[in-house]
């Protein structure tokens, strides 16, 4: 029982992260329409510059987490500027391409800056724990500290970006963009700019899931960029357009990976290693054979 | 009156059995009037005399080689492809065949993706199961990995078989669910697969150590043995190309003639608006399927080419960059083109080559050690990235569209249109 205690409370850690990075896409596919798969591409140069501004300049790691999320919120702008601009109007496949001609260049871009080096961020809480029930052999459910900053950080970012987008006249533009861009812009909304706006929160969003997710006392390495991968289960069980369902999905595919990880090795060793990492795609091929639009997603309504 | 003014269409009548069935034969398309082939005899010979290339009919227009000059390039092109090993050294014949097995593998996604609209992030999944079922049924058995050393000419065949059925078999959930959502779907796939093939040792050889690949026999001859044709010498790497460059052809105008039928038609329906095409008759399970089955088995034979080429295959090697690859085969060669996707093929197979020489010229390439601002593979790796956005957004039809542009130019000189 402390077993499963243990392994679902870290689930819940990751899972708030993955709902984090998913958020990230939902924000950018509800304003855009383009399913962004650069989004692993911001999220390691947001690690890398976290790490630059914490280790190398030596500031404070507060300071340089938000200032990392704003290179990687700079970088957000100006792919949209550069790429995802002029294909305004254009099927959206051809749009996602884009973002994946995106992805390899942002990953290049990262290797370099990495130069083939394991980095740390140097965050606080490193392998800390806290007791959360003691037994007599010692500790029965430890809880890392990171699992706890990870799991307040992300809903209190999710929160007060919900709050936000619900309440603020931006977020009221953006809703209107998402809904019919050609009608928004006839409203008097500047739509380039919700798109910019998008972009950057997208990118901010996920260079602070990178930056959470690499605080687990550990190195980053520039291949774990690809771990942004494991949002877009998460994105897709959600709905790719539900804010709601992107934090569900997110949270739902942490438990599930964590709890794969615990006792899959255990009750179904021929499996094999790593098995968690698939376990997500698994999870969202069956959900999608019964909600082909995820959880929460809108059914696409066409006009023929 | 109305019976008065139709003697015949009283009921039994052979002529109005005659009719109801040019009926039915309309409402199924069938119809030998609706045909377009034979309307050509509707303008006067007189018309036609001094006018080679005045077009008369439907057919004649969609005809593969419809151009005088279209016919002497393909001539032209295919000798030099046939000469070509004869006159490289072998590393480039194995890069050129290299770029053959892309540009199969491309034409399949293409079918897929540029013709039926369908996004597909998957396809290395089906070229692993290709070049997996070709080097277990013709490969020789390992101390752990099964092999039944037979001939090639049943392996391969086998080897477009098998991804197809197991493409059959994904085709019903990928049909359920659209656009992104499928892409995603397709990446599942890709995952899925890749742990499959890392644990399933006896078919694989297991992560990280991979297996040998299939016996170069084809026909009970021996490919690795060396034979003299007349004055040519036929080496291993000789034998590959020539079946490369055969089922490249062979494929090549498969797609294009499945492309310009009634089944590509239904492709681009579906592709362009896919409840319109339902409306008009076009059934979507049945179009999406042919469209996911027909790309799996290109995948598959495609596969088993390239594990014959590379010698040892690992399950590691069919990840996403290799489906990044193919995405850029086909936009940068052209969605929606065959002759565009095999350009965009050697494009993207050569580019790293070119590069290569290139390098000592270029002062911000770094070697394999490092120095220099960007190693080769990271350039390479870039300039792909670069070249699928730059294409999209400013020339989507790719490689082909910046050719068709220069030949409408010259079609249609001294106008401008």
């Amino acid at each position: 029982m402390t077993t499963f205690i243990t392994s679902v409370i870290s689930g819940l850690g990751t899972g708030a992260v993955y709902g984090l990075l998913a958020v990230s896409f939902v924000i950018i596919f509800r304003a855009t329409g383009v399913l962004n798969f650069a989004q692993p591409g911001l999220l390691i140069i947001g690690v890398f510059f976290c790490s630059y501004f914490a280790v190398t300049q030596g500031l404070p790691f507060y300071v340089s987490v938000v200032l990392a999320m704003l290179v990687a919120a700079l970088v957000g702008i100006v792919s949209e500027r550069v790429a995802i601009r002029p294909m305004v109007g254009r099927p959206v496949f051809a749009a996602a391409l884009v973002t994946v001609g995106l992805f390899t260049i942002l990953l290049i871009v990262a290797f370099r800056l990495f130069d083939s080096a394991a980095r740390t961020i140097n965050d606080p809480w490193q392998l800390e724990q806290v007791c959360l029930l003691a037994s007599d052999t010692g500790c029965a459910i430890p809880v890392y500290h990171n699992t706890i900053a990870r799991f307040v950080i992300s809903m209190v970012v999710l929160g007060l970006l919900g709050w936000w987008l619900s309440r603020s006249r931006i977020g009221l533009a953006m809703r209107a963009t998402s809904l019919d861009q050609e009608a928004a812009l006839a409203q008097g909304i500047d739509v380039g700019r919700v798109f910019s706006l998008s972009w950057a929160i997208g990118g901010a969003l996920a260079a602070l899931a990178g930056i959470l997710l690499a605080a687990n006392g550990s190195v980053v390495q520039a291949t774990d960029a690809l771990f942004a991968l494991v949002a877009l289960p998460a994105l897709i069980l959600g709905g790719i357009d539900s804010l709601k369902g992107a934090v569900v999905g997110g949270l739902l595919i942490g438990l599930i990976s964590s709890i794969t990880s615990t006792y899959q090795p255990i009750y179904a060793p021929w499996l094999g290693p790593n098995f968690e990492n698939v376990v997500p795609y698994l999870v969202m091929i069956l959900v999608l054979l019964i909600r082909p639009y995820g959880l929460y997603g809108t059914k696409e309504v066409q006009r023929v | 009156m109305t019976t008065a003014t139709e003697p015949d269409a009283s009921p039994g009548t052979a002529d109005a059995v005659a009719r109801e069935a040019q009926g039915l034969e309309r409402l199924t398309g069938y119809s030998r009037s609706l045909r377009s082939s034979e309307g050509g005899g509707t303008v006067p010979g007189a018309a036609r005399r001094g006018r080679p290339r005045l077009v008369t009919a439907y057919a004649k227009d969609q005809a593969l080689l419809n151009t005088p000059a279209k016919r002497w390039w393909t001539i032209a092109a295919l000798v030099v492809a046939l000469l070509a090993p004869f006159y490289l050294t072998r590393d480039l014949t194995l890069l050129l065949s290299m770029a053959m097995v892309f540009a199969i593998s491309g034409i399949g996604l293409n079918l897929l993706t540029g013709y039926a609209g369908q996004i597909s992030l998957g396809h290395p999944f089906f070229m692993a199961l290709g070049a997996y079922t070709a080097a277990v049924l013709g490969g020789s058995p390992g101390s752990t990995t099964w092999g039944f050393e037979l001939d090639l000419a049943i392996a391969l065949p086998i080897a477009a078989l098998v991804p197809a059925v197991v493409g059959l078999l994904v085709a019903p959930l990928a049909v359920r669910v659209r656009g992104l959502y499928l892409a995603v779907l397709t990446l599942g796939l890709l995952m899925l697969g890749e742990q499959i093939f890392k644990q399933w040792s006896q078919l694989t050889g297991g992560s990280g150590v991979g297996r040998g690949v299939a016996l170069p026999v084809l026909f009970g001859r021996d490919l690795s043995v060396r034979y003299a044709l007349g004055p040519w010498i036929i080496d291993e790497d000789i034998s590959l190309y020539l079946i490369c460059l055969a089922l490249l052809v062979a494929l090549g105008v498969m797609a294009r003639n499945i492309a310009r039928s009634r089944t590509g038609r239904a492709f681009a329906a579906v592709r362009d608006r896919d409840i319109a095409a339902e409306i008009m008759g076009v059934n979507l399970l049945r179009t999406k399927t042919l469209a996911f089955v027909l790309s799996s088995a290109y995948a598959g034979l495609a596969g088993a080419l390239m594990s014959l080429l590379v010698g040892r295959i690992v399950p590691e090697q069919w990840n996403i960059f290799l489906s990044i690859q193919l995405l850029a085969v086909v936009v940068i060669g052209g969605v929606a083109t065959i002759t565009g996707t095999i350009i965009g093929a050697a494009f993207v197979v050569l580019l790293p080559r070119i590069l290569e020489e290139l390098a000592p010229y270029l002062p911000f390439i770094g070697g394999a050690t490092g120095g220099g601002i960007i190693t080769i593979f990271q350039l390479e790796t870039i300039l792909f990235g670069a070249l699928i956005i730059l294409f999209l957004t400013l020339e989507p039809r790719g490689l082909f569209g910046l050719w068709y542009r220069v030949r409408t130019y010259f079609k249609a000189w001294p106008f401008s249109y």
